[in-house]
């Protein structure tokens, strides 16, 4: 069942592969991981991790749990700078830029790489300043113009239509699905570079997930995406990349199609087709 | 005797124990707050608020220590309050498990179920002896030094009650700690810290000790803060302890007044959680 499910939707990303391989040829590397180690205190949870995101088109990390793929997201915005006893080595290159440097502004950083977590945190502040939060702390803007930026993000998650008219109400009122894309308008607010989602649709009902999937794809001609789930159906829907890993260790990255039709690794093959995970 | 019937006679045994015990504590309530209202009730008249203490022998109000008791809890609590809060932010969100937070947590515990007449003889000692008299300010620090652990305390244990979620979430949009606090934090922890507040004021507005050897009293009308004004929970005590009948029914009006007043604030503090508190939708 999930074996015939996953052509389905493997056939469905073939259909879109082919626009996908033209813009993959176009895309150049937006953010470069090599030799990539990360430590929880002594536990090593990533190990020589190497590989480049590409611009404009969204990277899949699936595998199964405690393997690492949200350590490797969390690496990506310094995210774990938050946690003592948390340390990464390596090298992860943005535009060329080492963010792994001490000298790296984490706050600057955090505007061109944003993040979206898998429960949604709307903040204790109405829908228009949740989404306007980021923008505030990012830039001085006139007040005409965070109006706009506020319409555009939520018109960019597909929220518009429903908050037009409570704007003023709080953040916190809306639905579980509505929440998680107020979240989403509000990292696209800041107008980052590189988006990144933890299992954005975890903890949402199946409508509201194909709400996120679609705004995935409405984005993925802007950003650079990384998307971290559980849901290997996912995966094979809305990315054109997939990476998939094992025990801290980066076992095999390709287009979505090979890995999910062709895999080159045995463990890889596993995954994929149900056997563990 | 068969095990079920053992554990059904246990059973009634504790429930019945139980229930006794929770009777005799709530007959003791009953019968302070009746004998407080029945004795209060009957000298609370226009003038309880608008007379002065008189002198013995004659009748009067209670103005002048109404008007105490509300500047040294005012003045009490903007020094309190805000020392409260920053530590209790401190603990909460910068020291969290660090050695440094984990002794001030235990020094702060210590302070809050410190006797308060140890804190009256504190500020005796370092405000009223350097100064040479009693003072309103003496009088108002002590109940700030009151005020600091009941705030910490709340603060720290409200501003806990924040997500994780949403702190990284705030963080994760390039918010240096001090703009997640004010802007997230504070606001979703904003009815608890207040409730907190008010609890603390309760607190404060009810100690008799640390104003003995600081405020001390004042038989007249006083606003200068640099003199011995006169405050509600003393005037009680001298009232109380008297042999004036005049003074005693004024000690338990003011006894009455302060407990309503009691009262009053863990009314609004339950409403202010209740008010304040986000129409959480659940999924």
């Amino acid at each position: 069942m999930i074996r015939a499910l996953q052509e389905v939707d493997v056939a469905r990303s073939a259909r879109n592969g082919a626009g996908d391989a033209q813009a993959r040829e176009a895309a150049r590397a937006k953010i470069e991981v090599s030799h990539l180690d990360f430590y929880y205190g002594a536990v090593r949870a990533l190990r020589d991790v190497s590989l480049t995101l590409p611009d404009r088109s969204i990277t899949a990390f699936i595998g199964p749990s405690g393997c690492g793929k949200s350590t490797l997201l969390r690496v990506l915005n310094r995210m774990y700078t938050l946690y003592p006893g948390h340390r990464a080595t390596g090298e992860v290159l943005l535009d060329g830029e080492n963010i792994l440097a001490q000298t790296m502004d984490v706050a600057r950083l955090r505007f061109r790489v944003g993040m979206v977590f898998q429960k949604p945190t709307p903040f204790p502040m109405s829908v228009f300043d949740n989404v306007a939060f980021g923008v505030r702390l990012a830039q001085r803007i006139s007040r005409p113009a965070l109006v706009e930026r506020v319409e555009l993000a939520l018109r960019d998650a597909a929220l518009w239509d429903e908050v037009k008219d409570k704007l003023s109400q709080d953040g916190r009122s809306l639905s579980g699905g509505q929440q998680q894309r107020l979240c989403v308008a509000r990292t696209v607010a800041v107008q980052p570079e590189v988006l990144l989602f933890d299992e954005p649709t975890a903890a949402l009902d199946p409508i509201s997930t194909l709400r996120i999937e679609e705004t995935l794809q409405s984005l993925r001609e802007r950003y650079c995406i990384a998307i971290v789930t559980h849901n290997l159906q996912q995966a094979a829907r809305v990315s054109s990349v997939t990476a998939f890993m094992y025990l801290g260790e980066l076992i095999e990255v390709g287009s979505t199609e090979q890995i999910f039709t062709a895999p080159k690794d045995r463990r890889t093959d596993d995954y994929v087709t149900g056997r563990f995970g | 005797m068969s095990r079920s019937l053992r554990r059904k006679v246990t059973n009634a045994l504790a429930l019945a124990l139980s229930a006794v015990a929770t009777v005799i504590g709530l007959t003791c309530l009953a019968a302070i707050l009746w004998t407080l209202v029945s004795d209060g009730l009957a000298g609370v008249s226009g003038h309880l608020f608008t007379d002065m203490t008189p002198p013995p022998g004659s009748a009067g109000g209670l103005l002048n220590a109404i008007y105490g008791s509300a500047a040294l809890t005012v003045i009490g609590i903007l020094i309190g309050a805000p020392i409260g809060i920053l530590a209790g932010t401190y603990l909460a969100e910068y020291g969290r498990e660090t050695r440094l937070a984990g002794v001030i947590r235990f020094i702060n515990d210590v302070l809050l179920s410190a006797p308060s007449i140890i804190v009256g003889l504190f500020i005796y000692q370092v405000v009223v002896v350097p100064v040479g008299h009693f003072s309103a300010v003496a009088g108002a620090l002590a109940l700030a030094v009151i005020a600091i652990p009941v705030t910490v305390r709340t603060t720290e244990d409200m501003l806990r009650l924040v997500p994780q979620g949403m702190k990284d979430a705030s963080t994760a949009l390039g918010a240096y700690p001090w703009r997640t606090i004010l802007g997230v934090v504070y606001p979703a922890a904003r009815s608890g810290i207040v409730t907190g507040l008010l609890l603390a004021i309760a607190r404060v507005s009810g100690e008799t000790a640390p104003l003995l050897f600081t405020a001390l009293n004042n038989q007249f009308w006083s606003t200068d803060l640099a003199a011995p004004i006169a405050n509600l929970p003393v005037v009680i005590y001298q009232f109380a302890m008297s042999p004036y009948p005049e003074w005693q029914q004024l000690a338990w009006s003011g006894a009455l007044l302060i407990t309503l007043t009691i009262l009053l604030l863990s009314i609004a503090a339950r409403f202010v959680l209740a008010v304040l508190q986000p129409a959480k939708r659940s999924r």
